[in-house]
């Protein structure tokens, strides 16, 4: 306190050396309110999920993946561009879908870093004590950790239309199918950004959070996979129904379903069949409601969070 | 700055709150209650957080059951837990709750720098916060619910967890809030000793119901006892009795502290206007003894509700009339 002190009274120094008072200062700028604030949570968020503007330590997984995300389309650019391919090794559809696990990865790894943290040392109030309500602050973290899956999983599809040029592919053949991969990767980032903030939000702990996620990503994969495949021996390939049902109930065959279906993608189900157009309609209902769905349980998680 | 009419909320087992009504003028106003006597329920209700049952509250002259989010833009909001990340550094912190509260990114920056400093945060500010001591992340917590230079702010337990030294810095830094930042202050505490120093006005809650509201010179100036004491010397081995004579002689009354600390070596008088200490004075250095100490000693608001408040119940003066 006694430099407080000294900075508070002007008192006249001997010599050269004095103290200067800078009191106090009140502030009469603008005020720019509620969705200035949502904006700020939004790309504090979205900065966070790369780990900038936190410790070096929290940056090294999240770049890790992107790169690792990166590194196989370069590749394959490479190759095209080297041995002059007529088409890419992979459709832009499919790469998400191989690279599965390292998206469910990042998701695990970032939901909690997003939302657990605020739970687990108390900041929630100090937003809720601010011109925010409980909306802006599901959709800010929701839509932050959308655009950093979206942010993941397309760089390296615009890497893969960048070399696709480069190596003179067909131009609309290569943008249409660019277009497409690109929808299919913005539905994938908002689905598993919600199903992963859902889980996230339930608990404090980031290490439950991460285990929670990576379990429900893989365990129903795996399960919806493997029924997939049993129903293939048993119907003998005749009748993809049951696989194109079944393929409902993980969240990236989900996403293969949709694509396949409306976004000329080649299914990675079983057989190589997917789903019909009218199967289709119901897989792009159960996507959105399954997003929806997740935006709705979010609000109703901080509604009770509160102070 | 608050006021509230027949304030209550009430949760399906408890009253929390019951027909609160109060009236909080500028400046610094103590609420004090016991824990769970409804201080924070109120404050959460104060800043539209939470619907009241019944009742209605205006802060700042806006109603808090409709103009919510108009209050949280002007109000600063400390709260009692922790609330700090651990792994970033105090200006980082600030520098997003100011914005958060709708600073743009340059003057959250400035404001960020400025307020840290006048709650005494100095080069340690960028270190991450996990590192700090209880007393910096206090100071942090207070920051945060002033960077956006609110009117008026609801310091929740500001000092608890705090030692004497840590506590007396932070009641000091409540005070100057007020008096050189121009903010207003609702700070609660369950001690009733450490607000008398620090508030203007003190209000008192007991089972969400309103025991007191007045000013803190209604409660403590209503007399003004001196307190002396002085040295020996060998020609006045007991120099306290000496001065006593003395004064006696000269027509004042004198009694001894008992009770008090240093008790037979400290005189109470009454002072009766600037008179009684030329007297005192004047009687010290005639008898040639050293003045170890005169001051004015105002009653502790905790003494004077042991005298009003005799019909209450013994458990509410124990919790409430505690000081620290």
């Amino acid at each position: 306190m006694a430099t407080e002190q000294s900075l508070r009274t002007p008192a006249p120094a001997p010599g050269d050396t004095r103290i200067h008072n800078i009191g106090y200062r009140s502030y009469d700028g603008p005020r720019l309110g509620r969705s200035y604030a949502r904006l700020s949570l939004y790309s504090q968020s979205l900065r966070g999920s790369y780990g900038l503007g936190r410790s070096v330590k929290s940056k090294v997984l999240p770049m890790l993946l992107f790169v690792v995300m990166c590194v196989p389309a370069a590749i394959m650019v490479a190759v095209a561009v080297a041995t002059k391919a007529k088409e890419l090794p992979l459709d832009y559809t499919s790469y998400a879908i191989v690279m599965q696990a390292v998206i469910s990865l990042y998701v695990a790894s970032q939901a909690p870093q997003s939302v657990s943290r605020d739970l687990r040392f108390k900041t929630v109030p100090l937003y809720f004590s601010r011109p925010i309500e409980t909306a802006d602050y599901v959709r800010a973290k929701f839509a932050a950790l959308a655009s950093a899956l979206f942010v993941l999983t397309a760089a390296p599809l615009l890497v893969l239309y960048i070399g696709a040029l480069l190596a003179k592919l067909d131009f609309t053949d290569q943008t249409k199918g660019f277009a497409q991969g690109l929808v299919s990767v913005a539905l994938l980032s908002l689905l598993f950004a919600g199903i992963g903030l859902v889980i996230a939000s339930v608990t404090p702990r980031r290490g439950f959070g991460i285990a929670a996620v990576i379990a429900v990503l893989t365990i129903s994969y795996g399960a919806v996979s493997t029924l997939q495949a049993i129903a293939e021996v048993q119907s003998s390939g005749s009748d993809s129904a049951a696989i194109a049902w079944i393929g409902l109930f993980s969240p990236i065959t989900l996403i293969d379903g949709v694509q396949s279906a409306f976004l000329g993608a080649s299914s990675a189900f079983p057989g190589g069949v997917g789903p019909s157009n009218a199967e289709g309609v119901v897989y792009v209902l159960f996507t959105l409601g399954l997003i929806a769905g997740s935006y709705g349980l979010l609000m109703r998680r901080y509604k009770k969070v509160g102070l | 700055m608050i006021a509230t009419e027949s304030l209550s909320k009430r949760f399906p087992r408890v009253t929390a709150l019951d027909r609160l009504s109060v009236d909080v003028g500028p400046g610094v106003t103590g609420l004090v209650g016991a824990n769970g006597a409804g201080k924070s329920t109120l404050i959460k209700i104060l800043l539209g957080l939470s619907p009241a049952t019944e009742g209605r509250a205006e802060v700042l002259g806006l109603d808090v059951a409709t103009e919510g989010a108009a209050i949280r833009e002007r109000v600063g909001y400390m709260p009692e837990h922790d609330c700090l990340p651990p792994d970033v550094s105090a200006t980082e912190f600030v520098v997003h709750m100011a914005r958060m509260s709708g600073l743009p990114p340059t003057a959250a920056r400035e404001r960020t720098a400025d307020t840290l400093r006048h709650v005494g945060l100095y080069e340690e500010r960028y270190r991450p916060i996990g590192g700090y001591s209880t007393g910096m992340k206090q100071r942090v917590k207070l920051a945060q619910a002033l960077v956006h230079d609110p009117q008026l702010v609801f310091l929740d337990e500001p000092t608890n967890g705090l030692d004497p030294v840590g506590r007396d810095e932070m009641l000091g830094l409540i005070r100057r809030i007020h008096t050189d930042f121009g903010i207003s202050v609702l700070v609660t505490s369950h001690l009733l000793g450490e607000l008398e120093r620090t508030c203007d006005h003190v209000v008192v809650v007991d089972g969400g119901k309103l025991l007191r509201s007045s000013s803190t010179t209604d409660f403590t100036q209503t007399t003004t006892t001196l307190a002396i004491e002085v040295t020996d010397t060998d020609e006045h081995p007991d120099g306290t009795r000496a001065v006593r004579d003395a004064l006696h002689a000269r027509g004042v009354t004198v009694e001894d502290g008992r009770g008090l600390p240093g008790a037979g070596h400290t005189l109470l008088l009454t002072a009766q206007g600037e008179d009684t200490y030329d007297l005192v004075r004047d009687v010290i250095a005639d008898l040639g003894l050293g003045l170890v100490r005169m001051e004015q000693r105002r009653h502790h608001i905790s003494e004077v509700f042991k005298n009003n408040d005799a019909s209450s119940d013994e458990q509410r003066k124990e919790a409430v009339g505690h000081g620290d």
